[in-house]
């Protein structure tokens, strides 16, 4: 599927690619987060290219990355935030993308609620594709900035143990970040309870699946946790907040059974006293702020990637 | 009227699998009876049909169709779903009642009758409502949609959900001997999932159904069925747990019978891949051990027929993210190439194929249609079994367009189809 998911120079997924594809993503972005730093970053490597930013799903965080990697790299950044009303009507897709091969777009980040959909629009635009997170499927440009960010912290990705907690069944940030650390050789471990971690997540790549905090967390390198939906709740996948808080939130006593100075990240927005404890949101150990910072330098890095291959065929 | 006769056929009676060349005879649009090749009695006037060594078979009936109209006319209509059915050989089909209104008035089961005689090319036998509006709540008027000519009840694409309920419907059932048709699916287990739970659709993050909700369900009915004596049949079955639990059945005794479609016995659930939304179907495609255990519940008899499972959708029902997709494909016209795969890897015999999309249907549904027997209406299938062929997608009679089999090479190809002994597909068909 890999050769398919980056057809015409779109970036739908990190499913199938392999360390030599990553690793051009990475060490781009690791740049431009060194130059971004400095304020001396070429403002004109999009100059004259137009990204348009369409969201159906509401993310000020990610829409606002996005925006701020494609203004620092010179391009006319438009935002369209679709009512979430008229994304069941099904039309209104195809017609977007009509509407957009008018406009001659140059690069589409898109986020949408349904998998596939970024896949689906990938089909009848001109533009190139970013997937800005697709329902449950992925999230590459998330588990890229999380890369980077360990990177910049152990130096290297293979060989670390990598412990995703929470919510993973329902995680397209979890589902990207799996694809991305296998293929680079960490050693993944996914952590919660049978309802958020269903048995078929091991069949993802090699995994392994703990559903207790203490042999989840044991000398990890890496604790990732996700965000847990409210709506788990009303589904009846965890009984209440302070039940899961209480045998699969990310506290500084679970957090001491990770290797001494383990990173903690956390996709956000956080849920504090949910699925992570503030105390440990706010410590040494906790990377969270800057995973936002090497989000715009990873976005950055994969508008103008697209942007050269595009230009090159 | 004039009389037929077809020479030079390998002529197949699915009734006592008679399978050898043969001459068939059609008088006044009636069956007269077959003979020995170059046998002597050529009825004066009558037309000379060189079949040039191809199978005739008796026209095919497909037991589960959903036609679109009334209600869905841009789907498809009972006269565009009529062209689709004769050129696969189809010139019976039983339609499902959840159309726009469900089919739970007599007069409703009257008019799709009357709508399909109009058409001059196939027979409709109509399933009634089991309930009212096809809603799962109130039982429909049973007695009376038979009177009409209903065939057997179901809800269609829908599961009775509340299990007193069912009984209930089952009882009343037993009471006027009609046959239950269920969607053997547990409707909250399947809420909301567009694949088959598994590898492949939590690599895609698609919401998803566990193969055990097909099982769960058929455990269920079959105890109800046992209960009230009900003749009970399952349509459109695609798990191996599922099909043991009937196979279990059947041995015990009880009236339980089912169907499969040939998705299930042909694709597997990797043909959702890359968010193919044309084979969204439901229930899904399964994993390959399930599409293994279909074939080899074909092989030892346990499933009873092979329905296409039409169901038309238009373009833009499809052409949306996977998970708001329509779930159906269409089935008429490749029903007969994707079920000669059967035959071509061994499965079955080419008798037994034909049967279990003709005569055997056909008598489940208490219809006389499918059989080569004498007197009976001249509805024929001819087809030669080694013509390769590709499945196109847009270039498929009928209107919907929607089939999961697209781009799929298939070998065997209708050549024509009679009605009443009129040809209505192929060659000089009308």
């Amino acid at each position: 599927m890999a050769e398919t998911l980056t057809r015409r120079h779109h970036l739908l997924g990190l499913e199938g690619m392999s360390t030599e594809e990553i690793t051009p993503y990475l060490d781009l972005a690791a740049n431009y987060a060194l130059l971004s730093r400095s304020r001396t970053a070429p403002r004109d490597a999009l100059r004259g290219r137009t990204v348009i930013n369409m969201f159906f799903e509401d993310s000020t965080r990610t829409r606002t990355s996005f925006e701020l990697a494609g203004k620092r790299l010179g391009a006319d950044v438009i935002n369209m935030t679709v009512a979430t009303s008229s994304v069941n009507k099904g039309e209104t897709l195809l017609d977007t993308a009509a509407t957009l091969n008018a406009m001659r777009c140059d690069l589409l980040v898109v986020r949408h609620a349904a998998s596939g959909a970024p896949a689906l629009l990938a089909q009848k635009v001109e533009a190139s594709v970013v997937n800005a997170g697709d329902g449950m499927h992925e999230h590459p440009t998330q588990a890229l900035l999380d890369a980077l960010t360990i990177k910049r912290h152990l130096g290297t990705l293979n060989g670390l143990t990598v412990a995703i907690c929470g919510d993973v069944g329902h995680s397209r940030v979890a589902r990207s970040n799996i694809h991305l650390l296998t293929a680079m050789g960490s050693k993944v471990r996914l952590v919660g309870p049978p309802t958020l971690v269903p048995a078929a997540m091991a069949s993802l790549g090699s995994v392994s699946i703990h559903h207790d905090m203490e042999s989840g967390l044991r000398d990890a390198d890496v604790v990732m946790t996700l965000r847990l939906q409210r709506e788990r709740m009303g589904a009846g996948l965890v009984p209440s907040a302070r039940e899961f808080f209480r045998f699969y939130g990310v506290d500084s006593r679970r957090l001491a059974l990770a290797k001494p100075g383990a990173l903690v990240m956390h996709p956000g927005p956080m849920n504090r006293g949910v699925e992570i404890a503030s105390d440990v949101a706010d410590s040494a150990q906790s990377v969270i702020q800057e995973q936002v910072e090497m989000g715009v330098a990873v976005r950055m890095a994969v508008l103008d990637r697209l942007s050269r291959m595009r230009t090159a065929s | 009227m004039t009389d037929l006769v077809f020479e030079n056929v390998r002529l197949i009676d699915p009734v006592d699998g008679h399978d050898a060349p043969s001459r068939l005879l059609v008088r006044e649009g009636r069956l007269a009876g077959r003979d020995k090749p170059g046998a002597e009695g050529m009825p004066e006037g009558a037309q000379r049909i060189d079949g040039k060594g191809a199978v005739l078979c008796p026209g095919l009936v497909d037991m589960r169709v959903a036609i679109g109209e009334p209600g869905f006319e841009y789907r498809e209509t009972i006269a565009s779903c009529a062209r689709a059915a004769v050129s696969g050989g189809v010139t019976t089909l039983a339609a499902l009642p959840n159309s726009k209104p469900a089919i739970d008035e007599p007069a409703l089961v009257r008019l799709l009758r009357g709508r399909g005689e109009e058409t001059g090319l196939v027979s409709i036998l109509p399933y009634g409502a089991l309930t009212k509006g096809c809603k799962g709540e109130e039982m429909a008027e049973l007695g009376m949609l038979r009177e009409a000519g209903a065939v057997a009840f179901t809800d269609g694409i829908h599961a009775i959900a509340d299990t007193k309920r069912m009984r209930l419907l089952l009882a009343y059932a037993r009471g006027i001997d009609a046959l239950v048709v269920q969607h053997p699916e547990d409707p909250s287990l399947a809420k909301g999932g567009a694949a088959t739970a598994g590898a492949l659709a939590t690599r895609m993050g698609l919401p998803q159904i566990p193969a055990a909700a097909e099982a769960i369900l058929i455990a269920r009915d079959i105890r109800l069925a046992e209960m009230t004596g009900a003749r009970l049949h399952f349509g459109h079955v695609s798990t191996g747990e599922g099909l043991a639990l009937i196979r279990q059945a059947k041995a015990r005794g009880l009236a339980i019978t089912c169907d499969t479609a040939p998705p299930y016995f042909a694709l597997n659930e990797e043909a959702i891949g890359e968010f193919r939304t044309y084979a969204k179907l439901s229930p899904p495609l399964r994993a390959e051990k399930d599409r293994l255990a279909v074939c080899a519940a074909l092989a030892d008899g346990t499933i009873d027929a092979i329905a296409s499972d039409h169901a038309p959708w238009d373009a833009d029902d499809k052409r949306l993210p996977f998970a708001q997709a329509s779930a159906g494909g269409t089935g008429l016209t490749t029903l007969l190439g994707v079920g000669l795969s059967l035959v071509q890897d061994g499965v079955l015999p080419l008798a037994r194929l034909i049967a279990l999309m003709s005569c055997d249907p056909a008598r489940l549904l208490g219809s006389e249609a499918g059989t080569l027997n004498e007197g009976a209406s001249a509805d024929l299938c001819l087809f030669d079994p080694d013509i390769d062929w590709v499945v196109e997608a847009g270039e498929q009679p009928g209107r919907a367009q929607n089939t999961p089999f697209d781009g799929r090479r298939l070998k065997g190809r209708v050549l024509g189809t009679w009605k009443n002994g009129q040809r209505v597909f192929g060659g000089e068909a009308a």
